[in-house]
């Protein structure tokens, strides 16, 4: 079982991005939506935790939900990969079922 | 103008988009400006985010109110403070946020820039120095 896991909180404000990271089996996908990709960006304290998520689960950052507070591709954590809305739904059914990360 | 004036914080904490609390308190910022009350706005921790520009909201469907931010000089708001800490911690510097600028009616000075970075004990400093802080 493949699980797609979207967290949308900030990793300044909330654990969701850690506890999801903790949780998730290697080889799951996580998807960064609304605030949640605050945690996607370069030179944060939330880089490290991000990075080390990245050696166990594949991380994409929704497009449009980056662009819309202020920031561009060039600004993200290496090996973070973008989507549109159309990625999104592509995870969402290569995947056996999403977990949402409140 | 001889009512009483008071010397209003408002401090910003959340991101914008995400919650409404960011745009709720600009709404709230226009009217004490309004009222002619003393207005200061702080942006500390995820607030910081307010200021990025560049903000482009087109693909989500949802307004973008961050170029009102650059109109608050012209609502009389002459002092808008964001914390050099949550800055720091999220990777941004001065140069990511948008630029605000003042012109005194009064006395035709201008001020290209209002937005001030400011450690945490001045931080502390401000907020003592308010009649009334509130939050978003």
């Amino acid at each position: 079982m493949s699980i797609l896991h979207t967290v949308n909180k900030s990793p300044f404000e909330r654990n969701s991005l850690e506890a999801c990271l903790k949780y998730a089996s290697a080889g799951a996908a996580v998807l960064l939506i609304e605030d949640g990709v605050y945690a996607a960006l370069a030179g944060s304290s939330a880089e490290s935790l991000v990075k080390s998520g990245l050696a166990k689960v594949s991380v994409y950052v929704l497009g449009p939900d980056l662009k819309a507070r202020g920031f561009r591709e060039d600004r993200l954590i290496e090996g973070i990969q973008v989507v549109d809305y159309a990625g999104f739904v592509d995870l969402a059914t290569e995947h056996d079922k999403v977990q949402a990360w409140l | 103008m001889s009512e009483v004036v008071k010397k209003f914080m408002y401090l910003n904490r959340k991101a914008p988009y995400g919650t409404i609390y960011a745009w709720e308190s600009l709404e709230v910022v226009l009217i004490g400006a309004a009222f002619d009350q003393e207005v200061n706005l702080m942006f500390i921790d995820d607030g910081v985010y307010q200021l990025v520009k560049g903000q482009d909201t087109t693909g989500i469907g949802m307004k973008n109110f961050s170029p009102t931010y650059r109109t608050l000089g012209d609502y009389e708001v002459k002092n808008i403070y964001v914390d050099a800490d949550s800055l720091a911690a999220r990777g941004l510097t001065q140069d990511d946020l948008v630029a605000i600028a003042y012109e005194d009616m009064d006395t035709e000075e201008e001020i290209e820039n209002i937005v001030e970075v400011v450690d945490a004990a001045r931080v502390t400093e401000l907020m003592d120095e308010a009649d009334v802080v509130f939050s978003f």
